[in-house]
Formats: C-alpha cells, structure tokens, sequence
C-alpha cells in the first residue's frame, strides 16, 4: 500500500507509504486510479512514511490530485515532504497537458479509399517529375564534360570504376560459374533423354551470352553498387556535405552523381565480358565431366550455334542497365533527409527499384530484339 | 541520501589515456563532490571528451583508476556497470537524440525499457520531462530534425533527467546556441540543479556559462588536471590557464 485516504471530520489526509522512487511509478499510479474522482474540502498528504521519492511519482500524485480538485480542494503537505515538491507544484501550474492527436474525422471507407487513391496518384506525379528533373540535371552536366573535360573528374572516376568494377570480379564470376553449371547440368538431364547431349552447348551459350551473363551481373551489381551509392550520399545529406558543395560554388551532381553513373557505365559491361567468360567456362566443365564432350568439341560446336549478334545482344543492354543501377541508386542517395530512418529506407528502396527496372529493361529488350530479329 | 556537499561522486586516479604515442591523459587526477556544478575545460584536443567517455565506462583507460561512488568501474561486472550508467545522465554535444523517435518517445525510450508503465503514465512522464526542460508541450510529437538546435538541447536535456538522476554529464550544453538561449539554458540547469540536488559535470568552452553557473573549474593542462574555485583560477598563473580567462573574451565575459 502506498496510499491510504482517511476522513478526518470535514478534512482527508492522505498517507504515503513505502517505495516511492522511479521504480514504483506503475504501482503508484494504479493506487491513485482508485481515489475517489473528486475531492471536496481541504486535504493533507502526509510524507513521514514515505521513502526515497522520486520524481516521477510524485508528478503522477500532483497530477491526479490537480484533476480531483476541480470542485475546490485545499492541498497541503507535511511530515519531510519530497525536496523536489516546490519544483514540480509550479510545474503543475503552468502545465498544458500534452494534447491528444487531433480526432481523425470520421469519413466512410468509400470516401478514404478515393482520398488515398487520389494521395497515391498526386505522390506519385511529384515523385515522377523530380525524377525527370534528376535526369535533367544528369544530362546537362553529361553534356558540360564535352566543353570542360576537367568537369570528367578523371581520380573520382577511377576510384568509383575500381570499387564498383574490379572488386565485383570474383563475386561475380563465381556466380556466373555456377548458374551456368546448373543449367548445363539441367539441360542435360532433359536433352540425353533425346540423345541430344551435344546441345547442352548451344543452349549454354545462348542462355549465358545473350541473358544470364549480363542479367546477373546486373543484379549483383545493384545490390553492391546501388545500395552503395544510396547509402554514401544518403549520408553526405546528412552531415550537410552536399550543401557544403553547392555553398562553394560546386556541383554536386558533377561531383558525386555523374562520377558513379560513368563508372558504372564502363564497368558493367566489362563486368559482363567476364561474367560471360566464366558462363561458358563453367558450361565447358560440365560438359566435359558429365558429358564427356572434349573441349576442342565443346569449342567448336560453341562456334556453330552463335550467330553473329548472340554476344552483342547481351553486352548491349550493359550500359542501359548500369544507367538505370546508378541513376536509381545515386538519386535515392540525393532524396535523404533528416534522419537515419531515411537513410535506410531509401538504401532499400534504391536495390529494390534498381533491379525491378533492370529487369523491366530485359523484358523490353527481349522483345524487341524478337521483332527486329537480332 | 547525504546531502551535504563535499562527499565525493566521482574520484579519478592517475589516468592515462593514448592513442598510439600520443598521450592525452598523463596521470590525471580528479574529484567531483556532492551537489557541485563543475566545469571542464581545456584546450581542443587536450582530452575533454576522451576524460568524459573514460568517466562513463564507454573508454577502457590505460592506466589509472575511475571511482564513481567510491565504486572502482574496472572492478565491476557487466551488471553492475549497467546498474551504474542507469543512475548517471548523460547529454553529448549534439544532442543524440533517436532521429526516429518523437521528442515524446526519446523522453519515454529509457522509462519504457526499464519499467512496465502504462501509456496514462508514460504521456504523464513525458509532459513533466518537457515541462521540467521548458519546452512547450506541442513539442512532444515533433521528431529531432523538426526542432532548433536550443531545442534539442533541452530535449536531450529531458531525456537525460527521465531515469532521475543525481549524477549529470553534459557535453558542451550550450555550444551552438545564441547567447540568449544560452544564457536560459545555463538558468534552467542552475534551477534544476538546486530543485533536484544534482552533481552537474559540465565540459564547455562558454565562458558565460562557466562564469555564471560553476562552482568549481578543472583545466586539463599537459594532460594533467588542475582544479580549483573560479576564483583560484582567474589567479592562476599557468600560461594557458591566464590566457584562457584573460584573453579578450574572458574579458568580456566577467564585464559583461
């Protein structure tokens, strides 16, 4: 018991016991429920057996007693009241209570579901024109390296091609490797029932130099690279570095933005060579060992199924994906603001998009390298 | 609970701190006593933050010993440590607070760790903490990026007093504010000071602050500590010390 009320004639007195520190507060306070909701007449709240008060539950007491003297009640304490009481009375008096969010107006489930729909579309139309505005902004920079190559950043440029490019090779080729190996293995499996072991070959080199390959060099890349990219000028924006550029006069588009996108550009494709190197590698593997085709076979029936644009079809769309990896992962990164939570929902976001494109962009040029027969 | 000033919180021994070959404490000798507000200050880089972290547990030192409540924190358990740091409150230089969290909620965050509350109680405690600090109460469901720098100060300042502290750390409270939030500020913490009996160790470069609200001033010089009164200061003939409070600005700060 921390609490007990007495009358005493036309009077209370209020007794507070034991443990009255931080700690209590959740006993405390559901003893102060169970007082009476108003209190008339003048009340004395007595201290001597109360220990080590704390804050906060006194707080809660001044605070529950304010709302029972609503009908006029004289207040006073005795018996060592808590040393922090005078602090927290005058707290009492200018207090304004935390106010309640704003009821939500109540509106039918017709009504809200067009309001979101019509949220959703105005969200979406700016989220479309600043992206617009991004590649604008890309563009006209692109288009200053032609009349200032200085504008190129040459070091940058470099450093981006070597961390997004050369320390992706052994990550990329080992999954090159063995998605190839699988789906020679596969497709084994299926064309011996035929007898048609030898077109394991074909369909290796078609699967790896025209999809795979770059396909998956591409996702891997958006998940290395574009979270990357995100994630470091996300942080930028946030320790206001990129205000700092613009401040001085510099770009940050010329110099955060346009570096990463170029470097891309370039290494995605060589990325994609070596992918499709170690595709066809792997499909040479396999076959030797499953299938027993010798290399010098295996090479020249490799030879025969390749048409002239198999290789280029796939190296093609290296640079339209790596466009769309940096594009995505550099304007996310330029969209943080305020707070870490920010941050790491726009590093989601950029993977997520970036790939999602990556693989819209496929699917478009599947098509349409059907109907101009490429 | 003793009340009478002179015991000592904090009792540091011979501390030692290096990163590498460069020493940043060389022997240095602290005592914070009961009911004081004290002040650090030093030159930059001369090891306030460093002595500040070495305080709270967060730096192991190299050498030496750190005493908080006649309690050596190398001979404690995890536990006990925790149990510790729980009793301490602590404001870094930019406030800290959960840039994911409402002001409310990083008032509530250590309260609802610790105790099972109601959310009746919570919001209570949460409108005493703002009210304490003198923040309005519109405040509350504002999160840290939307508030001015005073702002947050305060805030980081309620969040601190929320476990009800009798120890309080704070880093550089009032650098970065105007001279008249900070001259409000140093008000709020001499008020909260004598309402709520806290020990306050303060790290600041404010002479304003320094002038106005501490009773004892420690200056790390050579990576050595030397305390005395405000007073015993300004008559301190250690070059650093006399150019710190009787350079231009220290000046203007004692006139002022």
């Amino acid at each position: 018991m921390k609490l007990s009320l007495e009358r005493e004639g036309d009077d209370w007195r209020l007794l507070l016991s034991g443990d009255w520190s931080l700690a209590a507060t959740a006993a405390v306070q559901e003893e102060l429920q169970a007082l009476p909701s108003t209190l008339h007449g003048s009340l004395i709240c007595d201290w001597t057996k109360a220990e080590a008060t704390g804050v906060g539950p006194v707080w809660m007491l001044l605070t529950r007693l304010g709302a029972a003297a609503a009908g006029g009640l004289q207040v006073s304490h005795v018996g060592n009241p808590p040393h922090t009481l005078q602090l927290l009375e005058r707290l009492q008096g200018d207090r304004h209570a935390l106010c309640a969010p704003p009821p939500e107006p109540s509106s039918s489930d017709i009504e809200e579901a067009v309001g979101n729909l019509g949220r959703w579309v105005v969200l979406q139309g700016t989220e479309g024109r600043a992206a617009i505005g991004f590649l604008g902004r890309i563009s006209t920079v692109a288009r200053e390296i032609f009349s200032r190559p200085r504008a190129l950043r040459p070091s940058s440029l470099a450093r981006h091609i070597y961390e997004t490019g050369v320390t992706a090779i052994p990550i990329v080729s080992l999954i090159a490797f063995l998605i190839s190996v699988i789906v020679a293995y596969l497709g084994a499996q299926q064309l011996s029932r035929f007898g048609a072991d030898i077109f394991v070959v074909d369909l290796v080199t078609i699967a790896v130099l025209r999809e795979m390959g770059v396909l998956l060099t591409a996702v891997i890349v958006a998940g290395r690279s574009g979270s990357a990219f995100a994630a470091e000028i996300g942080v930028m924006q946030l320790n206001e570095e990129t205000d700092a550029l613009r401040a001085m006069g510099m770009n940050p588009v010329e110099l955060l933005v346009l570096p990463r996108i170029l470097a891309l550009v370039i290494a995605l494709p060589l990325l994609t060579i070596i992918a499709d190197a170690m595709g066809l590698a792997g499909g040479g593997l396999l076959s030797l060992v499953n299938l027993h085709i010798p290399l010098p076979q295996f090479t020249a029936r490799l030879r025969e199924s390749l048409s002239p644009t198999t290789f280029w079809a796939g190296l093609i769309k290296a640079p339209v994906f790596a466009l769309l990896i940096g594009m995505v992962g550099t304007y996310r990164g330029m969209q943080v603001r305020e707070s870490a939570r920010e941050l790491g929902r726009l590093t989601t976001v950029a993977v997520v998009q970036s790939i999602f494109l990556v693989i819209f962009a496929d699917a478009l040029f599947a098509v349409l390298f059907v109907q101009i027969d490429f | 609970m003793a009340e009478n000033p002179g015991n000592p919180v904090v009792r540091v021994r011979g501390l030692v701190n290096r990163f590498g070959s460069q020493v940043v404490h060389d022997g240095l000798d602290l005592e914070i006593r009961e009911n004081e507000i004290f002040g650090i200050v030093g030159g930059s880089g001369a090891g306030k933050s460093v002595l500040l972290r070495a305080l709270l547990g967060l730096r192991q030192p190299d050498a030496g010993s750190v005493e908080v409540y006649g309690r050596d924190l190398r001979h404690m358990s995890e536990a006990e440590h925790l149990a510790l740091v729980r009793s301490y409150g602590v404001t870094f230089q930019n406030g800290a607070l959960i840039s994911s969290l409402s002001v409310a909620q990083n008032i509530q965050l250590p309260l609802r760790e610790y105790f099972s509350l109601t959310e009746h109680t919570l919001t209570a405690l949460a409108e005493l903490g703002l009210s304490m600090v003198g923040l309005p109460a519109d405040t509350a469901g504002k999160y840290p990026a939307q508030l001015s720098g005073g702002m947050v100060k305060r805030a980081a300042l309620a969040r601190a007093l929320a476990l009800e502290p009798k120890l309080l750390f704070l880093d550089e409270p009032t650098s970065g504010l105007d001279p008249i939030s900070a001259a409000a500020f140093d008000e709020l913490m001499l008020y909260l000071h004598s309402q709520l009996r806290l020990t306050v160790v303060m790290i600041t470069h404010d002479l304003d602050t320094l002038f106005r609200t501490c009773s004892r001033v420690g200056v790390i010089v050579d990576g050595r500590m030397i305390t005395d009164s405000l007073e015993g200061m300004l008559q301190n003939q250690q070059p650093w010390i006399h150019e710190y409070f009787h350079g231009a600005r220290a000046r203007a700060a004692q006139h002022g």
